[in-house]
């Protein structure tokens, strides 16, 4: 027993490890894949670290009224990300920290998350940065009960709100097609685009100030602030990969602890990344950025599909 | 043999009539048609009453003392009709108002909206029937809208969305109703088919008989023009040619009815609750209630009596919700009465507006001047249809109300009510049309004055004596629906 | 109901998902081209689901039930859509006459509405596609509301073809469709109504020189 929570800590803080590796990579991927999908010569796969490692050598500047609140910002971000990539089964089910935090409360540290960045973003009182804290706090308002949907949907197939749970009544059931499930797919799908800032709401590129959302509010960031709200923001896009991933790709995410389930999750991890990677750069490649007013009717959309989810789930599938 | 003329006649004179209808000679082609459609419905009718209820092919029709009378009927105003549009409609091209090809058009589908509803009325399948309902619909869209001016185009728009809308309830009733039939029968053709329904209505599952009837009656119901689901009726009626007017108030309203009644008495055999009956009377009183205090606000004189329409199938529904002999008796005969006096109504008022040019009440001035034998057709039609004495629809109103004052006391009131205030409506706006002063000219053609007396006629017969063979038909036919 | 029944029901419950999300994208589609297409996809969506209970269920006669929604729904009803659209030049856009958010709001409403309608009835049917039919009935309603917020003929009239298909789809579900004649009729009265409205759009089209039937409201009482 003693041995198994030893394993299960040890796994845990495995998975946090493989988070902060991972989660730039992803980002650089996803990256190489669009360019690659535009005709235009792919940046490196490194330069993420790179960046992250230049600007943590970079001289912090802050602007001369920026509150404690401002300095204190970047470092709950992260926590909030790396928490939230530790919730989330990634390597494993049988996690010991799972038990702390359901569903809910990860929507929750998101949220957290989005308040700071939000009140950073008005902090010191730029134009652009208020702009962006209101066009993110719309969009989250409109995410966050798309998302809890999503959860609640899954929630009612597996009779519970863990993730852990969760996890392992979808990744062991015997095959059965869920039309609810591939409805929270797609609505989830809409909300992570929006969530993570990409293409078809905000361009993680841009610096074209009327469009921009997430840029606007960093925009007075330099240094090593920056560097760990980019580090985070490269998290909160794999934590939501993973957490697409576990809903509805479960397979490959083993029950036990133990060293040779290790190296069958950790392979599948990296494929199942991989392909979500291309997947990702693949949607923001076709779809065109909308007008920042559409983008309540794209998450409306995504709302729609989620409450359909549950609704189809009622209807055809419960009682079975 | 005589039943498939019934049918045959009228499909054949539409193909015809849809290759020669442009033709001078289109017009008496119909009448002969019709004529022939009504001699083979009238033959038919004698065999059922001989022979007693009969099925043809495959039990797939069925004629019993209820729907013949409705058959010969149908045939009967169908027939008068096309005498009528002889010269009206001659005058109509005169005028300009019409092209050959549409006046083809329009002697085509009157020919299919005949076959049409003599199909609904005689098929014993209830999806079939509703098949020929919506088949009724879409040959009147293109009569209602056959002048192309902007508001018949709407009255068209509207009447085809309404009750495309109201037929699609109907739909979903009837697949409800098969849903619990084929509990009983089978999976098999015959599921659908009334009588075999009716054998086994005791066996049918309530819930789901009474929300198949909820959307029956609001499906049909729309055809009927019950209110809240008439807002097409008026529109269809005043924008239309007026001898479509005729068979829409005339035969469309009753064919309507007679298949919320078939519905009803399936619904009544396998509910325990007289829920069926309740929603009959209740939307049947709203009818009367709403179209009699529209009335009064009538501009157009083709409008006015869409809405005395309403009010009287407003009547017969609630007749047939209370259900009983003596009521359904009632409902009957005023349904015949009503579909001759009001088609008669229409045909006068079709002149009537031909020779002033206009459909206004208030620019039709003194009709008996200029044509003493249309102002006293519409006078006459008038009184008859508010149920003066000695005509037929006294007689059925008289019954409607004895029995509503012993079986629904409550509903007595209104009624005499709403009778009241159609009265002085109606009365009060056709009286100057017909005496005073004259703004009316002559027209080029004799009008067809013989079927509005003919009906008339016939209604007052009605109302003084009803033949000891045509008593007994109805009794029969009240019984069958219980 | 064979050994293999429980895929089927599933695949059917799948089809009777996506349908029901294509009502839902009708109702939140702009372009009238795009509504054509959604509408094809719906009747295909409809015959593959005619052909899969079909098969489970043994039925021969739902094969012919799809073939009809096949050559009528996919091919002939959108073919005579796509003609007048070209003749009449109608603009692109669908004007709505309450904006798309609202609408859906109103859908979701009337999902859960139809659901609950459904419920006793499909408890009652014996059918493996009986949990469909709370499906068919908010695909009927949706169409319904579509019918009612559209401003312009031509997408009306794909509203209430739409919700021929809902109807279409109850009586599969409910009762493994209805008796051949009775089908064969409506899809013969489906057809009429088209060619008969086709006419139609074209005399309105001549009349107001649009098809926005907002100017069809001229008839009022007094």
């Amino acid at each position: 027993m003693n041995a198994n929570l030893a394993a299960g800590i040890l796994l845990q803080f495995l998975e946090l490890i493989a988070a902060l590796v991972l989660a730039p990579l992803l980002s650089g991927w996803v990256n190489q894949c669009r360019a690659l999908l535009q005709n235009r010569s792919a940046p490196p796969l490194m330069l993420p670290y790179r960046q992250i490692a230049k600007l943590f050598e970079k001289e912090v500047v802050l602007a001369g009224n920026a509150s404690s609140l401002f300095r204190a910002a970047p470092y709950i971000i992260f926590a909030c990300m790396a928490l939230a990539s530790l919730i989330v089964p990634t390597l494993s089910t049988d996690l010991p920290f799972a038990a702390a935090a359901d569903a809910i409360a990860l929507v929750g540290i998101f949220a957290l998350a989005r308040v700071f960045i939000a009140l950073a973003g008005m902090d010191v009182g730029t134009s652009f940065g208020s702009l962006g804290a209101r066009r993110e706090m719309l969009i989250g308002f409109l995410a966050e009960p798309a998302l809890l949907m999503v959860f609640f949907t899954t929630s009612l197939i597996s009779q519970s709100t863990s993730l852990a749970i969760i996890v392992e009544t979808l990744g062991h059931r015997e095959f059965a097609i869920y039309p609810s499930l591939a409805f929270a797919g797609v609505a989830f799908t809409m909300v992570s685009l929006a969530e993570n800032a990409r293409v078809p709401v905000d361009n993680p590129t841009t610096h074209l100030e009327l469009t921009m959302i997430h840029e606007a509010m960093i925009l007075e960031y330099s240094g090593r602030h920056l560097a760990l709200i980019e580090w985070a923001a490269s998290l909160k896009l794999y934590a939501y990969s993973c957490i697409g991933l576990a809903l509805f790709f479960p397979w490959g995410i083993p029950q036990g602890v133990g060293i040779e389930t290790l190296l069958i999750a950790m392979p599948a991890l990296l494929f199942k990344l991989a392909v979500g990677g291309v997947i990702l750069a693949l949607i923001e490649t076709l779809s065109a950025k909308m007008r920042i007013f559409r983008a309540p009717e794209f998450l409306g959309t995504a709302f729609l599909l989620a409450v359909l989810a549950m609704l189809v789930h009622l209807l055809l599938e419960a009682g079975k | 043999m005589e039943f498939l003329f019934v049918l045959g006649i009228p499909l054949l004179g539409g193909l015809v009539l849809a290759l020669t209808g442009h033709r001078r000679v289109a017009a008496e082609i119909n009448a002969v048609f019709s004529l022939l459609t009504f001699l083979a419905a009238a033959v038919l009718t004698k065999r059922i009453i001989d022979d007693g209820p009969q099925r043809f092919f495959d039990e797939q029709f069925f004629i019993d003392s209820f729907n013949v009378f409705l058959v010969a009927l149908t045939a009967f105003v169908g027939f008068t009709t096309s005498i009528f549009s002889r010269p009206y409609m001659r005058i109509e091209h005169e005028h300009g108002r019409l092209t050959s090809g549409r006046l083809r058009l329009y002697h085509s589908m009157f020919q299919m909206f005949m076959f049409t509803m003599l199909l609904a009325l005689t098929t014993n399948n209830m999806g079939i029937l509703w098949v020929a309902m919506e088949a009724a619909t879409l040959t009147t869209v293109l009569l209602v809208s056959l002048y192309r001016t902007a508001a018949s185009l709407e009255a068209a728009w509207k009447y085809f969305i309404l009750c495309g809308v109201g037929i699609a309830q109907a739909l979903f009733g009837t697949i409800l109703l098969y849903f619990a039939a084929e509990k009983v029968l089978g999976h098999q053709g015959s599921a659908l088919l009334w009588t075999h329904l009716d054998a086994v209505k005791g066996q049918l599952e309530p819930t789901v008989l009474s929300l198949a009837f909820v959307f029956l009656l609001v499906g049909y119901g729309t055809k009927v023009g019950l209110v809240p689901l008439h807002n097409w009726l008026p529109d269809a009626h005043a924008e239309g040619p007026t001898p479509v007017s005729a068979v829409l108030s005339g035969l469309l309203l009753n064919v309507a009815l007679y298949a919320v009644v078939r519905c009803k008495v399936l619904a009544d055999g396998a509910l325990q609750s007289n829920l069926a009956s309740l929603l009959m009377m209740g939307f049947g009183m709203l009818s009367v209630v709403v179209a009699a205090f529209a009335l009064s606000r009538q501009k157009d004189i083709k409008r006015l009596f869409g809405y005395s329409s309403i009010e009287h199938m407003g009547i017969i529904t609630f007749a047939f919700g209370m259900g009983g002999p003596v009521a359904n008796f009632a409902g009957l005969l005023h349904m015949t009465v009503h579909s001759l006096t009001k088609s008669a109504i229409f045909f006068a008022v079709g002149h009537a507006a031909q020779k002033s040019g206009t459909q206004v009440i208030d620019n039709i001035r003194g009709l008996i001047k200029v044509s003493p034998t249309v102002g006293w057709g519409l006078l006459l039609g008038s009184l008859a249809i508010l149920g003066m004495p000695p005509f037929g629809v006294f007689a059925s109103e008289f019954l409607i109300l004895t029995t509503a004052m012993k079986q629904q006391p409550w509903a007595t009131p209104f009624l005499l009510m709403a009778l009241g205030v159609a009265f002085a409506s109606i009365f009060g706006k056709v009286q100057p049309m017909v005496f005073g002063d004259t703004t009316v000219k002559r027209l080029p053609h004799p009008p067809a004055l013989l079927p509005v007396f003919a009906h008339l006629v016939l209604v007052l017969v009605l109302g003084l004596w009803i033949p000891p063979y045509l008593a007994d038909w109805y009794r029969t036919a009240a019984k069958l629906i219980g | 109901m064979n050994a293999a029944s429980p895929y089927f029901g599933q695949i059917i419950n799948l089809l009777a998902a996506i349908l029901l999300l294509l009502s839902f994208a009708m109702l939140s589609q702009r372009r009238i081209l795009s509504l054509i297409d959604l509408f094809m996809a719906q009747g295909a969506v409809l015959c593959a689901s005619t052909a899969v209970v079909a098969y489970a269920t043994g039925q021969n006669h739902l094969y012919v039930s799809a073939g009809i929604t096949l050559l009528l729904k996919v091919m002939l009803l959108p073919w005579i859509l796509h003609r007048l659209i070209r003749r009449l030049n109608v603009k692109w856009d669908v004007e709505t006459l309450i904006n798309i958010p609202t609408t859906m709001l109103i859908g979701i409403v009337l999902v859960i509405f139809a659901f609950n309608l459904a419920l006793p009835i499909s408890q009652l049917a014996g059918t493996i596609t009986r949990s469909t039919l709370g499906i068919a009935m908010a695909a009927v309603l949706l169409a319904f509301l579509m019918m009612i917020t559209r401003s312009k003929a031509v997408p009306q009239v794909i509203g209430f073809l739409s919700m021929e298909n809902g109807l279409f789809f109850a009586a599969t579900s409910a009762t493994y469709g209805m008796p051949m004649v009775v089908e064969l009729g409506i899809a013969l009265d489906v057809l009429v109504g088209m060619v008969i409205l086709g006419v139609f759009f074209f005399q309105i089209r001549e009349q107001f020189d649009s098809l926005d039937i907002r100017h069809l409201e001229q008839l009022k009482d007094d």
